[in-house]
């Protein structure tokens, strides 16, 4: 499993990635991808839309199902990931640089992980 | 507690996705639903089906019993053949979908959709009349279904292929495959060409594992119940509890070719004469907008509801999101532009014909 050292993770396997100016970047783990499957389809939010913590912001679909993406802190989108759109499956080929939304924080939540501590919770979940 | 099939050890040594379905707890997917698909399409695919029922019915009165249970027309049937057909209850709706293979005079066997097994039983026995047995033979049963373009390659490395049934629909009763006895019928639930092997329970292992042995150089693969709906559905294959229940008649959901109006009373007859003209039919989507539809989706044109999605997914092999519906006959036309309602939001789509993927 692939947990890059720079970024934090949310319980619900987003990964955060913190900008200079108070941007932050979120995507899906790679834990996440492995389980969802190859994503088929992504529903983005959109620019200025407000994310709240652990409240959908997304959805990513897989042939089996659609799932939630949660958002691990609050927030404004300013910018999202159009590629996206038209190749969902970027998320399965390099989840850490197939981000879904920038976004400025307005709080975070002081429950993300570090790599050590994420891996750590997804043995658990095993 | 769910029940295993004989072949649930060689799924969990594989690796499988095991997900409990009709009572059983089922392999979903290997690998990757898309790669078990394009598997099928593309070389073979195994299944384990052992989960399907299998009731012997067998007497003097067989084919009375079965043309009066069933709304197809059995009287012509010869030793071999298989037949699709539903089972109506009195008001037309449908009770089940199955297939009858005729054994020699006065002996079948009915293939009955897991989750329906118990139902298709009870009723069954309780319609039966004169000089008739039926025997739930399912649990010594196991079935594994081979499909795609492959398939016949890969069995000739384990039985005389002379012995395989040569044409869609038929069966040969009894044939070695790996030295174990099957029945082998050419049948499939994928729209690919293929065989159903039905062995002894005992067999099942050893059958599965020299027919995954086999097939390693044609590229193979264990397929679960994933890749088996995404490929019934590419094929518009109908699935009971999703284009059909007890409410929707045959007729309704494009099922007419296994109903024979025409013939002696059967089960339904008089409630689908009395339905007339269905004002509902079965319909294929095409998504033209962006998303997926899944089932239980209300389809729209503008404002008037149509009616509701009854299966849909993305289709691997056609490489695009599409779902099947039962909307007004009288807004069906091919090329007709709907929209549908996912989770609050609309997508638009368009009416193609049905199936969306057919075998070349």
């Amino acid at each position: 499993m692939n947990t890059p050292k720079n970024l934090k993770y949310s319980d619900t396997h987003e990964w955060v990635e913190f900008l200079d100016d108070g941007i932050v970047k979120i995507g899906l783990t790679d834990y996440a991808q492995k389980k969802l499957g190859k994503l088929v389809f992504v529903n983005l939010p959109l620019v200025g839309d407000v994310i709240a913590i652990d409240e959908a912001f997304s959805d990513v679909e897989s042939v089996k199902a659609v799932s939630d993406v949660l958002a691990p802190i609050d927030g404004t989108v300013v910018e999202i990931n159009e590629a996206l759109l038209d190749a969902p499956g970027m998320i399965n080929d390099d989840p850490y640089s197939a981000w879904l939304v920038k976004v400025t924080v307005i709080s975070e939540n002081g429950e993300l992980m570090d790599s050590g501590e994420y891996e750590d919770f997804c043995a658990k979940e095993e | 507690m769910e029940k295993k099939t004989p072949l649930y050890d060689c799924h969990v040594e594989a690796g499988a996705s095991m997900v409990p379905f009709a009572g059983y707890l089922m392999p979903v997917q290997y690998t990757d639903i898309i790669e078990e698909h394009m598997a099928v399409r593309t070389k073979a695919g195994l299944f384990d089906v052992s989960h399907m029922g299998e009731v012997m019915i067998s007497g003097r009165d067989a084919l009375k019993n079965i043309n009066f249970l069933f709304t197809n027309d059995f009287t012509s049937m010869t030793d071999g053949r298989v037949r699709y057909s539903p089972m109506c209850n009195p008001d037309g709706g449908v009770i089940d979908d199955l297939l009858i293979y005729r054994i020699s005079e006065g002996r079948y066997i009915v293939v009955v959709n897991a989750s329906n097994r118990d139902k298709d039983v009870d009723w069954m026995k309780s319609h039966i009349f004169g000089q008739v047995t039926l025997e739930d033979i399912s649990d010594s049963v196991a079935q594994i279904a081979l499909q795609g373009p492959k398939s016949k390659e890969i069995l000739a490395k384990l039985t005389d292929i002379n012995g395989l049934p040569e044409k869609y629909y038929t069966f040969a009763e009894t044939c070695d495959v790996a030295e174990l006895k099957c029945l082998v019928s050419q049948t499939g639930y994928t729209g690919e060409f293929g065989y159903e092997l039905y062995c002894h329970a005992d067999s099942a292992a050893s059958l599965w594992k020299a027919l995954i042995d086999a097939g390693k150089d044609e590229g193979l693969i264990p397929c679960g119940l994933g890749a088996r709906d995404t490929l019934r559905l590419e094929a518009a294959m109908p699935l009971y509890g999703h284009e059909m229940d007890d409410t929707v008649s045959p007729l309704e959901t494009g099922l007419d070719f296994g109903v024979k109006l025409l013939k002696d009373d059967f089960i339904g007859k008089s409630a689908l004469i009395a339905r007339g003209e269905p004002k509902i039919t079965r319909v294929g989507l095409k998504v033209t907008g962006r998303g997926i539809i899944r089932e239980h989706c209300p389809v729209f044109i503008g404002e008037e509801k149509l009616g509701d999605t009854t299966s849909g997914t993305f289709l691997p092999y056609l490489n695009g999101a599409y779902a099947m519906a039962l909307i007004n006959k009288s807004h069906s036309e091919i090329g007709t532009l709907v929209s549908v309602e996912v989770r609050g939001r609309r997508i638009e789509a368009e009416i193609v014909p049905l199936p969306f993927y057919k075998k070349s």
